[in-house]
């Protein structure tokens, strides 16, 4: 029973933790802006297929590029699709694989950085030089390899992103156990005699955290530029599903008179990705950590 | 001469808060800088003062503006100039050397390349005069042969000796007034004597005004002519430096004249209670109120104003000042000390140690030896009793921290043994250590921003011993944890803060409370007080001494300051690089004879008093590595009486008082040398 309330404590803790890093973000037009573009893309991923006015598949010649109007928003495409429709669920599958590929960088980026940055020595240079001939890799041709291989479906997708955009976090991950191991508490309680798991798990894994979630926020806007980057050359989700690189590629040919077709998806995509910036920077700054120095990869 | 150079007008400097306030760090502070004269700026980490010398070269940092008032340059308001008005000023009329300066130096660029270049942008000399200005100025910060100096890069240069460059730098625009932030803080004690006996010779031949920040009342008293009091944000006292330090009508200024350990003094100095209040904290009357003891009703709703006392030339913002006027006899007195009943038992041995940080060579590894000629630790021998405060002293580098992580078992060591009770030999290496010896020994370390997860609650923190060592948990882990911070005079509430939201003093008792939390036997202290206000440093002192009177613990206390050693310590070992000098009961090593390097020590230590100058009898060079033979002190002593020194480790010497001393000069004859 006692415990049960100490726990709690700590669990209203950190929720009014995270609430005060909203309130922080919040604060400054950026975050702000960021957190409302996110949120609404999230939003809208969630509800779009209960609000899509039709079906994102159903061709039909009668509707053919269409301007918009009071019926199709946004007009419609080549194949007389309502492209809001497949706007709105096209956010819905860039968020889902993309938040997943980025939740397993996460995992195998943050852990393996932990790792090098703890054994250090011969196994850290031997790890780092792998990791660092994989970033040399042209990425793209690697992902087309993959897909060639393996097909386009979103279980191969997720974690081929998902290992590659995971390189970046190895990085960060290891420098900052490194920053970490360093300190006197760590120090202390290896003087103490807490086991290693012990150590790893309360005293490094909580100071690395941020800095490394921070990241993983940071790689998910890039990833999501990757994600589309492939469907807009054929090699990603495969059609008819509604996707904003493939939307974009369809209709690029038109852009002269059915501007219509391949706006609203930019935009989409763009306004995505400069919210997930704005985000991951008023991030860092409300967890007071300086990304200013670092380039992206 | 008396002209006033600069003065400061009614500034009050603040920012805006989270939640929209208007906060002032700095409040109404006026005051003038004369010609020719030195002001030290003291008070504790977030008084204000290094806003105050920014603010006095017309910078303000980002995040704070000011609120009022102005800053007058030779009658020009800094605070509204342009920034290329303030270029022109910056570095030709107000110079400033920050606290690091020295480390500031381009790493890749040569000294005079680097003195060149602040040559060119703050003058308007050529080529041919720069080249001659620059041998000028390295022969006038005294650096030892000006003419090759020019041409090392700033890592070939010791700590003391980069900030004589940094000085040099300052004064190659000829600036009226230079600007000093903590110079001197960081550097060892004797570096640090030197570069203050420098800035004085340079004041007075340059005729330079100098505005002289620190929290260091000793290195103020040194230089100044003049001191100004900060606390929290308010000049509370100023006037002529003899009359601050030796009068003090402020009970801030006396309570921490008070807390400032003595050479003169054993025992511990008084503590003042509490810490200074957070900016935008205090809304009514004085802001010492917390902590005064001389405080009355009428000073919790009145702020006082800064009254000028005319027969003491000084200005003093407190009601009851007067009280204190007849009070100073009183400065020169400590709190006793329990004598230690030591019992005969030795809980510790360290018998012919020697550490080395060598690399091991890969046959080394194999054999699980290393081979090191002239490791940095060598033969220490020391016996340290049960319930003893045994201190090790010694400059940056001579091997202190090196000794406490090798008893620690966090370092291993080259030869000899540790033995813990009952000459039961401790293993160097911490993983083969048995889970009771761990808990006998713990650490406490300087800095307790590191030592303390910065990411864990107070009752997280000191949770992990008693888990680990006692397997407590649920009311029973509570009820101890509360009890441990009661010992460290800390309350229940504080359990769920975060480090972040304590000062440094309570940080620094949370990490003593996590060491007794394990019911230690021996406790390692690091450099513990360095880090933290004199006035708060008293009060951790006391602490210690507090718990060890209560529980026999034995402390093995490493420190660089002679004074807090003298004050806290029942036994002393002069180290220097890795080798003892000398060791023996705290009041003999303060008495003469002493070995030569303790002398030197003890000559470098600045005492807040302007009449007890530093005595510099050796210089200032810091060597790279012990010697392969002879006495360690060989390169600097400045007894050194020939060869023997370089060629024979010198035997050691009982005296009559019970020290024992490591030197080849006869113990009478260096006594009488000393005299
Ligand atoms: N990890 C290390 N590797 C190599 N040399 C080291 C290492 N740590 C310390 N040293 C060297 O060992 C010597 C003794 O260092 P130590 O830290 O014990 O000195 P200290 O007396 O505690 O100094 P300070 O007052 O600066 O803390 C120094 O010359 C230092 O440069
Ligand atoms: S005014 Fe009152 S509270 Fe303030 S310093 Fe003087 S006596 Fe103390
Ligand atoms: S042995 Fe020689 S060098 Fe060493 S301290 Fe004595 S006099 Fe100085
Ligand atoms: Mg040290």
């Amino acid at each position: 029973m006692q415990s049960n309330l100490v726990t709690e404590d700590k669990q209203k803790n950190k929720l009014e933790k995270s609430f005060e890093i909203l309130k922080t973000m919040a604060s400054k037009p950026s975050g702000l802006i960021g957190l409302t573009i996110v949120l609404f893309h999230v939003v809208l991923a969630l509800i779009s297929p209960y609000i899509a006015p039709y079906d994102y598949k159903a061709i039909s010649p009668n509707t053919m590029l269409l301007a918009p109007s009071a019926e199709h928003w946004f007009g419609t495409d080549s194949l007389g699709r309502d492209v809001f429709t497949r706007t709105i669920l096209g956010g819905r599958t860039a968020l889902t694989v993309t938040f997943f590929g980025s939740l397993i960088a996460l995992l195998w980026g943050g852990l393996l950085g932990i790792f090098c940055g703890l054994v250090g020595g011969k196994i850290d240079d031997v790890v780092m030089r792998v990791v660092d001939a994989f970033l040399s890799i042209p990425w793209i041709l690697a992902m087309l390899l993959i897909v060639s291989l393996l097909g386009t479906s979103t279980e191969v997708l997720i974690p081929a992103l998902g290992f590659f955009y995971g390189k970046g976090i190895v990085r960060v991950a290891r420098a900052a156990t490194h920053d970490v191991i360093a300190k006197d508490f760590i120090v202390s309680a290896r003087a103490r005699g807490h086991s290693n798991m012990s150590i790893i798990w309360n005293e490094i894994i909580p100071n690395v955290r941020d800095a490394i979630l921070v990241e993983g926020a940071m790689r998910w806007s890039w990833m999501l530029l990757g994600f589309s980057s492939l469907s807009f050359l054929g090699f990603g989700v495969s059609p008819p599903t509604p996707d904003w690189g493939l939307m974009i590629s369809n209709a690029r040919g038109l852009m002269s008179f059915a501007y219509w077709s391949v706006i609203a998806p930019i935009v989409g995509l763009s306004s995505l990705i400069i919210g997930i910036n704005l985000t991951a920077d008023a991030f860092a700054k409300a967890l007071g950590i300086d990304r200013s120095t670092k380039a992206p990869v | 001469m008396n002209e006033i150079i600069e003065s400061v007008k009614n500034l009050s400097i603040g920012f805006n808060s989270q939640k929209g306030k208007q906060i002032s760090i700095l409040r109404n502070v006026s005051t003038n800088i004369k010609k020719g004269e030195t002001v030290g700026i003291v008070g504790e980490s977030g008084s204000g003062k290094s806003t105050l010398a920014l603010a006095m070269m017309g910078y303000i940092k980002q995040g704070l503006f000011p609120l009022k008032g102005e800053c007058l340059f030779k009658s020009e308001d800094l605070l509204k100039m342009s920034s290329r008005q303030l270029e022109k000023i910056r570095g030709r009329k107000i110079a400033m050397i920050p606290q690091n300066a020295g480390q500031a130096l381009t790493p890749n660029l040569k000294i005079g390349y680097q003195i060149d270049e602040a040559l060119r942008l703050h003058t308007d000399l050529n080529k041919t005069e720069r080249d001659k200005k620059i041998s000028e100025l390295l022969n006038k910060v005294r650096l030892p042969s000006p003419e090759t100096m020019a041409f090392r890069y700033p890592h070939e240069l010791s700590g003391g000796q980069q900030q004589r460059v940094a000085v040099a730098m300052a004064l190659a625009g000829k600036p009226d007034l230079l600007l000093l932030d903590e110079p001197t803080t960081g550097l060892d004690v004797t570096t640090q004597a030197h570069v203050l006996e420098l800035l004085r010779f340079i004041a007075k031949d340059t005729g330079t005004s100098m505005i002289y920040v620190s929290h260091d009342l000793g290195a103020i008293a040194q230089v100044s002519d003049r001191i100004v009091v900060m606390y929290a944000g308010e000049i509370v006292l100023e006037g002529p430096a003899r009359k601050i330090l030796k009068e003090p009508i402020h009970p801030y200024t006396y309570g921490l004249l008070k807390s400032i350990p003595k050479l003169s003094l054993a025992g511990l100095p008084a503590s003042m209670p509490g810490s200074q209040p957070q900016p935008g904290s205090i809304n009514e009357g004085c802001s010492f109120y917390d902590r005064c003891n001389l405080a009355t009703d009428h000073c919790k709703k009145n702020s006082p104003d800064l009254e000028h006392i005319k027969e003491l030339d000084t200005n003093v913002r407190c009601f009851n000042h007067k009280e204190l006027i007849n009070q100073n006899n009183n400065l020169q007195t400590s709190i006793t000390k329990k004598s230690n009943n030591s019992e005969a038992i030795e809980v510790l041995k360290l018998k012919d140690v020697s550490i080395s940080y060598a690399k091991q060579k890969f046959f080394d590894q194999l054999l699980n030896k290393i081979s090191d000629q002239n490791p940095t630790v060598k033969d220490i021998n020391i016996d340290i009793k049960k319930g003893e405060t045994i201190a090790l002293v010694g400059e940056s580098g001579s091997g202190k921290s090196t000794i406490l992580k090798s008893i620690a078992g966090l370092l291993k060591t080259k030869d000899g043994q540790i033995k813990f009770e009952n000459d039961r030999l401790l293993s160097s290496d911490l993983k083969m250590r048995n889970p009771n010896d761990l808990r006998a020994i713990q650490l406490i370390f300087q800095n307790p921003d590191e030592s303390l997860n910065p990411n864990h609650t107070v009752e997280q923190i000191l949770s992990q011993p008693l888990k680990l060592y006692f397997n407590l948990s649920g009311e029973e882990l509570k009820k101890n944890i509360i009890d441990l911070l009661k010992k460290v005079r800390l309350g229940e509430f504080y359990m769920s803060r975060y480090p972040r939201q304590l000062s440094g003093g309570e940080k620094q008792r949370v990490a003593v409370a996590r060491a007794f939390a394990a019911k230690p036997d021996i406790i390692l202290c690091d450099e513990v007080t360095s880090a933290l206000d004199v006035s708060v440093q008293a009060a951790v002192l006391n602490i210690l001494q507090q718990l060890k009177e209560d529980l026999g613990t034995t402390y093995v206390f490493v420190s660089h300051d002679l004074a807090v050693v003298r004050a806290i310590s029942d036994r002393v070992a002069v180290l220097y690089q890795g080798r003892l000098c000398e060791i023996g009961p705290s009041q003999n090593v303060y008495k003469f004879p002493s070995h030569p390097y303790t002398e030197v020590l003890l000559g470098a230590v600045l005492e807040p008093d302007p009449d007890i100058k530093p005595k510099l009898v050796a210089e200032d060079i810091v060597e790279e590595k012990p010697p392969e033979k002879g006495c360690s002190f060989q390169g600097r002593c400045p007894r050194k009486i020939g060869d023997i020194c370089n060629l024979e480790v010198p035997p050691w010497q009982i005296g009559e008082n019970g020290n024992a001393i490591r030197c080849h000069i006869n113990i009478d004859e260096l006594a009488s040398l000393q005299q």
